[in-house]
């Protein structure tokens, strides 16, 4: 919402000022999204006073003029002004000034005369048509003063943050109210300029009737005003005034719109205008001769009846879309945007003036569908004041017979089923529940007072009854009341000291504590944490899809991390970044019965060098390999899902739960690699909320152990677990542990094997064991191996 | 070291200078073999001390000694690896740089959501979480969001289902991804009876471009604290105390009205803004102020619909977006840097140097 300064000083009768507005503003609920300076190309112009005035020596035309530019100062200027005179005051620039058209003064000879700035036109500073000669200000302040002060042209624009459910403060009134409220005094609506109180005398009261309105020259039979079931509107109110003179509006209606950002059109229609924010009341003006049929009408309109709006496209409706029609077809859709066809124009000697109530979620509904948003949907969608339709009819009224001429034939009233704002009871131990401050009575019914409500009897139980206002379509039930009385009592008065309080019942989310133990542990194997989209380009046939994603690319849950990630490490390669480490924790979607399986997952993705590169490597460091990812494989997955075991499946790395199902995979990646990258390894585990089970204390051992290292020949078709697997059960319980120390291929080992170095540690737990124990182990070892897996030692 | 002119000791000498190069195993057997005290070459030599005339005995006592310390000396420095050494670091260049490992990171957003939850954890609050995809009933209607009002425009939605949103049968309607974590307040009330006080971290989602200032997934999170007794004042107390635990105890804060349908009063609390400290710039459009969170006491039909007594208990939520303080935090001028895998940026903002 645009708002001007000056005209809520209007309202106020008294000087505002930007700094201090907006800070008020903003603790009221309305905050400023930006202060503009209107005019401000004028703020460097000037009184100047011709204080002497020479003919040119070498032209007829022009005439050298010394000018005060006040501070003492005095600039010669030469003009060809046929109205200049001296002792006049007019606008002056100076050098280095940029008018409104563009220009920026330079110093110049003018036939041999020195001219040093502009007196200026009208036209020239974009206040009017007049560009015969120089503007002539008929004023006392002293030269050197702006214009814009002298004009009364400064202004601030103010656009405001309004809150949806506000509609009442998309017009001057509504924000001279707030503000009133906030600074303890009155406000009043501004008197219209030029207006005679015969006029206002002379708008009769606006009756209510569903009735034909009085005839006129354009609309002989009169007009009939028609408001149908099933319709959005709630009420209709209509003026005919015949007579009318279109034509420019006076400079104070036109400076009003345009601080607000509005184009000035012509009288009848910035009437509507001016009106509509002013009063946040929307209005409508038809020409009266260009209404057909003698009628007016809010109906449905029928499904796939066409209307032009007024912005030119003609626009396709549906059943459920409320339309104005005259007797020949719809002539505008309803709240949103009137037709061209009716449309004041320079010939227009007769208008109807609309003001009505439409439906907000029925304007809502239509405006979406059309996707046309106006200034008029805005507020229809907030909704307007139903009870003070009238007052607006007899604003715009006014407006038109003092501006634009005319006679008012008839104004009529139709409401289908009248109703009263609410009642609302106000407790004074709910505002100290909910606010948790004590505020007596009366000091609550000052603020309920302020914001125009009536408080209508003050029973002795401790509750205000309160007739709401009816521009306050937000304030329904008692915690609305509530929150006035908070807004305007002012949060910032409020306290801020902490006071005791009851720890809630609830214990931290497993998941969560599960995933801050994987983004630790991960982020210390050396990998960078990202956070990426979760909605994609579908990854299989089974995605789950969004119903109205914006683009394509977004298009469909993620059913897994990895394909993100492996973007990502594409997007590196694209940046020449070679070693890249990442993972990610979040939601994967997988397509269920009813609604999507969530289930939050961890994936990882490893290339390029395995550490960071080192001189004593000779710059031959070397890549991540297969051994790196299932090291980190098996790290992830005792973090993420610690009941789960890494097993070989295929070519890849998978983590089971002891039930059987799988719960993470880690393979070599295919990837869009320039030639210089490393192969991609990536990893997925899905989180197990479970809190990993405390391992049992174990003493630790007391007596040394013996290690042994055996060299062995193993054929491929027997896997180096198979081996360790046999080792720990021929061990007889005095193996502790067996690692893989070497693997050697090649000469001396026969095809189809390789040798295989492993180092078994063994230790009783009770007492030191003697060699010959140990050997004796080893022997039984090396004999079980030989005979169930034709494992031999290396000779 | 010098010979002693005793043969049974200079015989030692040469042992005492390979000690250096031998294995953790090997040197434990050569300390035995020296210095053990029974089978300890040395300790043989002073056995034999006893037999030996006054004098003979003195000098002889005195060499096995010097080189008995010599020995120790050199087992010490290499067993226990401390000591001043500096002849071990000859021929190293120790000016070359050393042998580095890859360093991670968490997200900022991470960090940032991190910090929150601790702060609030140190108030009584426990994180509490919920699902990503909800129906209407749970992320709108419980909320007490209007049908068909201007209110929902900002919460522009992603569907999943088609279906009519019948927010009479108190479930249901359309599948979407939920545009707030608020949802979560709800699922939390509808699990045990008050106090609750929880905070809620989670990813939601709007229908919005991805572009400088839009994602159509962000981080966001919540808080809520109902029991009996609690208002406003509580409200701004706590996020006072907040706000000055996570941005400096010198910070400014207004509370201020604002509008949300799930809660009556409703507030924002704004902070100076953190570029200009108050003064005016255009990132805080020259107010002084910066937005950081929405707040406000729990709307009493938000407290029904979740079935919590909304005469007897009152309560207050805020909602903020770590992934904007983030952005604040490390200066990043478009949203995307936060969805981005750029090692570069990520080693940058993880501050790990490498
Ligand atoms: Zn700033």
């Amino acid at each position: 919402m645009n708002v001007s300064r000056r005209w809520l000083e209007a309202f106020l009768n008294r000087p505002l000022v930007a700094r201090d507005l907006v800070p008020r503003l903003a603790m009221l609920g309305l905050p400023a999204d930006a202060v503009e300076p209107v005019n401000a190309q004028l703020a460097p112009v000037v009184v100047g006073h011709v204080v002497e005035l020479t003919p040119h020596p070498n032209a007829d035309r022009l005439s050298v003029c010394q000018v005060d530019v006040g501070g003492g100062e005095r600039r010669q200027v030469v003009t060809g002004a046929p109205n200049v005179a001296l002792g006049a005051k007019y606008p002056f620039a100076a050098l280095g000034v940029t008018l409104p058209n563009g220009l920026t003064l330079e110093k110049r000879k003018l036939r041999g005369e020195v001219s040093e700035g502009m007196l200026c036109s009208a036209d020239e500073l974009a206040l009017g048509q007049d560009h015969d000669g120089l503007m002539t200000l008929t004023t006392d302040a002293p030269a050197g003063t702006p214009i814009l002060e002298v004009l009364g042209l400064g202004d601030d624009r103010l656009v405001l943050d309004v809150s949806p459910m506000r509609g009442d403060l998309l017009g001057h009134k509504g924000i001279a109210r707030e503000l009133a409220a906030s600074l303890k005094m009155p406000f009043r609506l501004p008197a219209v300029p030029g207006t005679d109180p015969a006029v206002g005398a002379s708008i009769r009261r606006v009756e209510r009737r569903a009735a034909r309105m009085a005839g006129s020259s354009a609309l002989p039979d009169g007009l009939e005003i028609a408001v149908e079931t099933g319709s959005s509107c709630r009420r209709f109110t209509a003026a005919i005034i015949e007579g009318v003179a279109v034509g420019p509006s006076p400079d104070w209606l036109r400076q009003r719109l345009e601080a607000v950002g509005q184009r000035s059109i012509n009288n009848l229609v910035d009437i509507t205008n001016y009106v509509m924010f002013e009063l946040g009341q929307p209005l409508h003006a038809f020409d009266g001769a260009r209404i057909r049929g003698g009628r007016l009408a809010a109906r449905l309109a029928t499904a796939g009846e066409r209307v032009t709006t007024l912005d030119g496209t003609e626009r396709t409706l549906s059943a459920s879309m409320t339309v104005v029609a005259d007797g020949a077809g719809a002539v505008g859709v309803a709240g949103i945007m009137g037709g061209g066809d009716s449309e004041v124009s320079d010939g227009t000697t007769t208008i109807v003036l609309e003001a009505a109530y439409w439906d907000p979620g029925e304007t809502r509904m239509t405006r979406r569908a059309l996707g046309l948003a106006s200034e008029a949907s805005q507020r229809f969608e907030r909704g307007v004041d139903l009870w003070g339709l009238p007052d607006v009819l007899r604003r715009a009224i006014e407006l038109t017979l003092v501006v634009a001429g005319g006679r008012l034939v008839d104004a009529v009233d139709v409401w289908p089923v009248p109703s009263n704002p609410p009642r609302i009871f106000l407790r004074q131990a709910r505002v100290r529940q909910i606010v948790g401050v004590d505020l007596s009575l009366a000091a609550i019914e000052q603020t309920m007072v302020a914001i125009g409500a009536t408080v209508l009897s003050k029973p002795d139980d401790g509750r205000l009854a309160v007739d709401v206002p009816g521009w306050r379509r937000d304030l329904t039930t008692e915690i609305d009341l509530v929150e006035e009385v908070a807004r305007i009592y002012g949060y910032d008065k409020l306290p801020d000291d902490l006071r005791p309080f009851r720890a809630g019942a609830q214990v931290r989310a497993p998941i969560d504590v599960a995933a801050a133990r994987v983004r630790q542990g991960l982020a210390a194997e050396g990998l960078f944490e990202v956070v990426l989209l979760p909605i994609g380009p579908a990854t299989s046939d089974q995605a789950v899809p969004v119903l109205n994603p914006l683009s394509a690319d977004h298009g469909f849950l993620r059913e897994r991390l990895i394909p993100g990630l492996i973007g990502q490490v594409e997007a590196n390669w694209a940046a020449q970044v070679r070693d890249i480490r990442l993972f990610e924790v979040g939601t994967a979607f997988l397509a269920g019965p009813s609604r999507p399986a969530e289930t939050t997952r961890v994936a990882a993705v490893v290339t390029g060098a395995g550490a960071p590169a080192h001189w004593s490597d000779s710059g031959k460091t070397a890549d991540v390999d297969w051994w790196d990812l299932k090291g980190l494989f098996e790290r992830t997955v005792s973090l993420a899902n610690p009941g789960a075991s890494v097993q070989v499946e295929g070519g890849e790395l998978v983590a089971r739960l002891p039930g059987g199902q799988v719960v993470g995979r880690a393979s070599v990646l295919s990837a869009d690699a320039p030639p210089w990258a490393g192969p991609v390894f990536g990893l997925e585990v899905e989180l197990d909320p479970a809190a990993p089970a405390p391992v049992p204390f174990v003493p630790p051992p007391t007596v040394p152990s013996s290690s042994r290292d055996l060299a062995l020949v193993v054929p491929w078709s027997v896997s180096a677990e198979s081996v360790t697997t046999e080792m720990r059960k021929s061990g007889a319980g005095l193996l502790e542990s067996v690692a893989v120390i070497d693997e050697y291929r090649g000469p001396g080992i026969a095809p189809g094997a390789r040798s295989l170095a492993f180092r078994l540690v063994f230790r009783r737990r009770e007492k030191t064991l003697k060699d010959n124990e140990v050997d004796s182990a080893v022997n039984r070892i090396r004999g079980a191996l030989e005979k169930q897996l034709g494992v031999t030692l290396r000779s | 070291m010098d010979p002693t002119g005793y043969p049974d000791l200079d015989a030692l000498l040469p042992r005492l200078a390979a000690i250096e190069g031998l294995t953790p195993d090997a040197l434990e057997a050569e300390r035995i073999a020296i210095l053990g005290r029974k089978q300890g070459a040395l300790t043989a030599l002073l056995r034999t001390l006893p037999a030996l005339a006054p004098e003979e005995r003195k000098a002889l006592g005195a060499a096995v000694n010097r080189v008995k310390q010599a020995f120790e000396a050199a087992f010490d420095h290499l067993t226990t690896g401390t000591g001043d050494r500096p002849e071990a670091a000859a021929g190293l260049d120790l000016t070359m740089p050393g042998r580095g490992r890859w360093i991670g990171a968490d997200h900022p957003v991470t960090r940032v959501t991190t910090e929150i939850c601790e702060i609030f954890a140190s108030l009584g609050f426990a994180v509490a979480v919920g699902p990503e995809v909800e129906d209407e009933w749970m992320n709108f209607f419980a909320l007490n969001f209007p049908e068909n009002h201007p209110a929902l425009d900002a919460h522009d939605t992603l569907f999943l289902s088609e279906g009519s949103s019948e927010r009479a049968d108190r479930a249901g309607g359309r599948l979407l991804l939920r545009t707030h974590t608020s949802p979560v307040q709800i699922r939390t009330m509808q699990s045990g009876p008050p106090p609750y006080r929880v905070v809620i971290p989670g990813m939601v989602y709007r229908n919005d471009p991805f572009d400088p200032s839009h994602a159509p997934a962000f981080a966001q999170i919540e808080g809520l604290a109902v029991d009996e007794g609690i208002g406003m004042v509580d409200l701004k107390a706590t996020l006072t105390h907040f706000v000055r635990k996570f941005f400096g105890p010198k910070t400014a804060v207004r509370f201020r009205p604002s509008y949300f349908p799930f809660t009556e009063p409703s507030g924002e609390l704004d902070i100076e803004c953190q570029l200009c400290h108050g003064n005016g710039c255009p990132a805080c459009k020259q107010t002084g102020w910066m937005e950081i969170l929405g707040c406000g006491m729990v709307h009493p039909n938000v407290l029904t619909n979740a079935g919590v007594d909304a005469e007897k208990y009152s309560g207050w939520a805020f909602g903020m977006g770590p992934g904007r303080v983030a952005m604040n935090r490390y200066g990043l001028p478009d949203i995307r840097y936060l969805y981005s895998g750029d090692m570069r940026l990520l080693r940058q903002l993880g501050g790990t140097g490498r």
